[in-house]
């Protein structure tokens, strides 16, 4: 985009599961690209592929009966099929993750002095005063308080929000360029979700790392990323810049997420508004646009047809729909699909 | 469980605790009442814990302190206690607290350099099945595929041979027979390997049960993430983690293998017959058992005790084990 050679390159990638009951197209034809020092959220509900995105990037899914497509490129070098082996050299130095569950991501039985210098000697010749002391360093980055004694505890003596930074410590250790957090605040109580992703935040800007955040709240991601990739059943459905996404959004799929989040203005015992259905079978996707069995906008053409990755008016944005929010066609096919609900007699 | 503000119970505590400070855990168990926490009950060891650690601790000292105690030689018979029974009134020799043998030897030594071997010879056989049995099991718990296909027939080939026959055969292999001379093992060392042999099957499932499990914690993941190497994950990640549950059943294996040295030795396959073991002095005073039943009741009951006892300890490990799982 702005010049230069992007961190991460990640064109057209497919990830599929041999199942028993066939080909599961958990992630179907992605592209983006993401810089040094900038955040790309990944946002859509359970099952849309984000999570085998990341872990796609990451290399670190199953070699059996996984099929992967496409081409990721880290620092311009090509990492899309590299087997284990050939990425442990990029695991923790280059890219690192943060995982969705600080309960289960910490080693029960490690102090979590240990389990931060455990891989800073991994990759770091140092010795282990040295390791100690960037350990505590990194504690007290991710604003754990008092670190000396936190050094010396087990993970079952932390609260989740600690376990958390604790792990994004460990996941920061070794200068990562790249930071992978899949669904980081999920697992958290309300109150710590903000403070773990201001942590995030500022250890990205210290560090100018790139960074992929994952989650399925559009909350999460309207204050910190730089750009927002709507994912839905494996696709890519919308992508724009977090500013452009908010204001002039063109997918329906994004709206209903949008209107899905409660408001503190509306009056109380109002009804939520929920997308209606389930995400489609990924096994045997829609012939027509994926979205379309649940979309408000649907018409004919929605189910023959699928959409392709379209511009929008700014630059950078794309977006999958016949009938975009906010325009003409967009408008009168909401309006005749409520015309036709309101009509008695009419097939449901 | 939250309480409502004015819930009776509370302000009955808060009225009897007035004027002292109270944490929020005093509250809690005064609200909860009769039912003690789960979290109280696990903390405290129960009494047949303490009672099964300190017959350990007895047996396990008197055999490790046997060659300095004041003990009778264990091979000398002295004609006047033989089949005497424990505390013997009239004519018993003062001194053998326990009896004597059908040959005259005093029990009470009998049974202390008894225990000796029979420890020394199951603890090194578990823990031979401990360290096969669990490279085994953690190398295919961890890696799976082939890995644990070649484990999983290995060991299961092994369990499916009942395994008195299998230590039968291998003591016969293995030790020198009597009348002889060299070509085989001790027969405590035939022994140890036999039992040793037997125990790696059942170390090494549990083990590679355990492993699968912890394997698939996103620990693991967030290790392998981080650019940790398999031998590190395993050694670091996965075998601490692993070590409860082997703990656990190796307290159990060696009350097996103790029972195990006392069925061999009925067959005829446990040390020479003059040599002290629990099992081998049942099998020895057999033909006794109605005019002097203590030769056979003794170390029968030393062995029922040692059992249970581990058998108890078995289970206060595993409890250990799962106060961590809760504290997840």
């Amino acid at each position: 985009m702005s010049g230069g050679e992007a961190l991460l390159e990640v064109t057209d990638v497919a990830t599929w599961f041999d199942t028993d009951r066939g080909l599961v197209h958990a992630v179907d034809g992605v592209s983006f690209e993401l810089e040094r020092g900038r955040t790309l959220g990944i946002v859509g509900e359970s099952g849309s592929g984000k999570t085998v995105l990341a872990r796609s990037i990451m290399g670190l899914l199953p070699k059996k009966d996984v099929v992967r497509r496409g081409s990721i490129r880290f620092e311009g070098v090509e990492i899309g099929q590299a087997t284990p082996k050939q990425m442990r050299k990029y695991w923790g130095t280059s890219m690192a993750m943060v995982f969705q569950d600080p309960m289960t991501a910490l080693n029960p039985v490690m102090k979590i002095g240990q389990q931060i210098t455990e891989s800073i000697n991994t990759h770091l010749d140092v010795t282990r005063a040295f390791a100690r002391e960037l350990a505590v360093s990194l504690l007290e980055s991710v604003r754990v308080p008092d670190p000396e004694r936190r050094m010396g505890e087990y993970p079952h003596q932390l609260s989740g929000g600690l376990r958390q930074r604790v792990c994004i410590a460990v996941a920061l250790a070794c200068g990562p360029q790249l930071l992978l957090a899949d669904e980081p605040t999920t697992a958290l109580d309300v109150t710590v979700q903000a403070q773990v992703l201001d942590v995030l935040e500022a250890q990205q800007r210290e560090r100018f790392m790139a960074l992929l955040l994952v989650t399925h709240d559009l909350g999460v991601v309207a204050g910190r990323t730089d750009e927002v990739l709507v994912m839905y059943a494996g696709q890519v459905v919308e992508k724009a810049s977090t500013a452009t996404l908010f204001s002039d959004m063109k997918m329906p799929y994004t709206e209903a997420l949008l209107e899905s989040i409660p408001k503190v203005t509306e009056p109380s015992h109002t009804r939520l508004a929920a997308i209606p259905g389930r995400p489609p079978d990924l096994v045997d996707p829609p012939q027509g646009c994926r979205f379309a069995a649940r979309c408000a906008y649907v018409q004919d053409r929605c189910h023959e047809e699928q959409p392709p990755l379209r511009p929008g008016l700014t630059p950078g944005h794309e977006f999958r729909c016949w009938f975009p929010v906010g325009t003409p066609e967009g408008a009168e096919a909401l309006a005749r699909n409520r015309a036709v609900a309101a009509t008695p007699g009419e097939a449901p | 469980m939250p309480e409502p503000e004015g819930d009776p119970l509370r302000s009955l505590v808060s009225e009897a605790t007035r004027g002292t400070p109270v944490d929020a855990g005093t509250i809690e168990i005064a609200a909860v009442g009769t039912v003690p926490s789960r979290r109280r009950r696990r903390r405290h060891l129960g009494f047949a814990a303490w009672l099964s650690i300190a017959w350990m601790t007895l047996v396990v000292g008197l055999a490790i302190l046997a060659p300095v105690l004041p003990l009778d030689d264990p091979r000398a018979s002295i004609t006047d206690i033989a089949r005497r029974g424990p505390f013997a009134d009239a004519g018993s020799a003062p001194g053998h607290l326990l009896g004597g043998d059908f040959n005259g030897r005093d029990m009470l030594s009998r049974l202390i350099w008894g225990g000796r071997t029979t420890l020394v010879i199951c603890t090194v056989a578990v823990a031979i099945g401990f360290v096969l049995g669990g490279i085994l099991g953690l190398l295919g718990g961890y890696f799976r595929g082939k890995v644990d296909v070649v484990v999983s027939v290995l060991l299961d080939v092994f369990l499916a041979i009942p395994a008195v026959i299998l230590a039968l055969a291998l003591v016969t292999i293995l030790r020198t027979q009597p009348g002889t001379h060299g070509g085989g093992l001790d027969p405590e060392v035939a022994l140890i390997l036999a039992l040793g042999l037997v125990s790696i099957p059942v170390l090494g499932r549990i083990t590679r049960a355990s492993t699968l499990s912890w394997s698939e914690r996103e620990f693991v993941l967030a290790a392998r993430a981080q650019g940790a190497k398999h031998r590190r994950i395993i050694w670091r990640e996965v075998l601490p983690n692993v070590l409860p549950a082997m703990m656990s059943i190796a307290l159990l294996g060696i009350a097996v293998a103790i029972v195990a040295e006392g069925t061999l030795a009925i067959l005829g396959a446990s040390v020479e017959t003059d040599t002290p073991a629990w099992g081998n002095m049942i099998a020895v005073g057999r033909p006794y058992l109605q005019r002097a039943p203590h030769i056979i009741f003794e170390p029968a009951l030393m062995i029922f005790f040692t059992v249970l006892a581990l058998n108890m300890l078995g289970d206060v490990v595993r409890a250990r084990f799962d106060v961590q799982e809760s504290g997840l």
